[in-house]
């Protein structure tokens, strides 16, 4: 699904972040991206969703290299992102009234898409997100739970087959995080959705990720990955293994280096 | 503000006139209901028809500044060149007073409407300009990017991003400039003209030296600026709901 090719990122004030950098994600994977503020976990995101290019190698999300936001890709970002002006519910038909405004060009929208039937599909998702209460509402009047659960209506209701999403739980108290975690692992479920996270926080990490990638200190070079493969399931929290993770990526963090073993 | 308040508010200004003027105890400030009774009487012929070219003008120039200031506005708010490019010279001229202008106006563009819609609408223009400008620049960069990954192109974040967030800082700046253009108004009107609140309160009734209507022509021009307050309150609760429900 996603192919990161020898890939090279530096920022116009010089600072390269990514030097020959490789990895894959398959189809289906859940995966978190974890490392500390500032190491550069959001610009490989921001690499994935189109909004930057790569100085040199290659980004492929299903087969494509990207010029620009590609329409099946779902990006959720750490703020929400939400417009202030607009109600949830036109907030959460905003990417199907911008697919309107071009019509299906498959350039910003996919080719060939049927929008007739739009405004049912913002009320599913409102309805299935649990917030058909607060369509009416604006973003500043909704609790910080509510404001996520309409970002990541308005990314669904778009239909993607990959999801993004920036520290998704940052600021959200520790129910609504373990509540919003238990979504995003059953929508990924139920839609089958290749799924990348970033995060700072250990425990989201391996929460969520079926795999976690580490970044150290850019320039980063060679990806260092850990398998979760019981992420989501029941029970996964309070298990040993988890907590065995938790300790392994804490000591990765804390000493993730570039030079080869 | 309620109902209830612009009452007791209009109240209070009727009772301080009414004391001033017995303070004072000339012919040059009437009393309220001298006042009043000389705006009654003249509304419906002279004095209306005054009001009515002052209002066309003012609302003309508004309209005028609006549909040029906020294109241009936004463009400077979000393509970085430009702004770059044009700042040093809106950072020159912005705090210029128009108004030092106005002959220079009258010469080019004559006496008639043309050259008062004109003044009044380049001293709005700046306020808009760069009110709208410093919106548009002031978008979290984050907005900006999560719009774009849903697949808004330049058009797009124009029509749903850049538009919608101009609108209440143009609303504000008018709030702020009504206030100024009514003033700009009266001293465009008051030389070089046979037309408007100014000309009627200059040339009409000071100078021949009828205060009650002079006062009467104050009060129309006041209740010109009470009108456009009106209207852009009115459109502010329209347009932006989402800024009451905080």
């Amino acid at each position: 699904m996603i192919a990161v090719a020898d890939l090279t990122f530096t920022y116009p004030n010089s600072v390269t972040i990514f030097e020959g950098f490789s990895w894959h994600v398959a189809r289906g994977e859940v995966w978190a991206v974890i490392g500390e503020s500032g190491c550069g976990k959001s610009t490989l995101l921001m690499l994935i969703a189109g909004l930057h290019q790569p100085t040199a190698g290659s980004v492929l999300v299903a087969g494509e290299r990207l010029e620009r936001p590609r329409p099946s890709t779902g990006l959720i970002l750490q703020d929400y992102g939400l417009l202030p002006w607009a109600t949830v519910w036109d907030n959460v038909a905003l990417g199907l009234k911008i697919r309107r405004f071009y019509g299906p060009d498959g350039k910003h929208a996919p080719a060939g898409e049927d929008l007739a039937t739009w405004a049912e599909r913002v009320d599913h998702w409102l309805a299935r997100l649990n917030i058909a209460h607060v369509a009416r509402r604006y973003p500043n009047q909704i609790s910080g739970g509510q404001r996520q659960r309409t970002a990541i209506a308005r990314t669904l209701v778009l239909r993607p087959d990959l999801l993004l999403m920036d520290e998704p739980f940052g600021a959200l108290d520790a129910v609504t995080r373990e509540d919003l975690q238990a979504l995003t692992m059953e929508l990924h479920t139920e839609q089958g959705l290749t799924t990348v996270i970033v995060t700072h926080n250990i425990e989201d990490a391996a929460t969520m990720g079926q795999r976690i990638l580490v970044l150290g200190q850019f320039p980063h070079r060679r990806a260092v990955t850990v398998d979760n493969p019981a992420a989501g399931q029941p029970g996964h929290r309070t298990s040993a293994e988890f907590l065995a993770i938790c300790n392994h990526l804490r000591s990765l963090l804390g000493g993730v280096s570039d030079e080869p073993a | 503000m309620s109902r209830r308040d612009l009452g007791l508010g209009l109240l209070t200004t009727l009772v301080l006139w009414q004391l001033l003027a017995w303070v004072i105890g000339r012919t040059v400030f009437p009393p309220p209901a001298k006042v009043l009774a000389a705006f009654v009487q003249d509304i419906p012929g002279d004095l209306g028809r005054h009001f009515l070219i002052s209002a066309w003008r003012v609302s003309a120039a508004i309209i005028l500044s609006v549909l040029t200031a906020v294109p241009l506005g936004l463009g400077l708010g979000q393509i970085a060149t430009l702004n770059r490019l044009f700042s040093p010279l809106i950072y020159i001229v912005y705090p210029i007073p128009k108004i030092v202008l106005l002959p220079v106006i009258l010469v080019l563009l004559g006496s008639g409407d043309t050259s008062k819609i004109f003044i009044i609408a380049i001293i709005l223009f700046f306020q808009v300009l760069v009110v709208v400008r410093d919106a548009a620049a002031d978008l979290r960069p984050e907005l900006i990017l999560s719009v774009r990954s849903i697949g808004a192109g330049r058009r797009a974040l124009y029509r749903f991003v850049y538009l919608p967030a101009a609108i209440p800082a143009v609303l504000t700046a008018l709030r702020v400039s009504v206030g100024t253009a009514i003033a700009v108004l009266f001293i465009a009107e008051s030389f070089a003209t046979t037309s408007g609140l100014g000309y009627y309160i200059i040339t009409e009734t000071w100078g021949v030296l009828k205060y009650a209507e002079m006062y009467s022509g104050v009060l129309a021009m006041s209740l010109l600026g009470l009108s456009l307050y009106f209207v852009v309150d009115v459109l502010d609760r329209r347009l932006c709901p989402w800024r009451e429900a905080r």
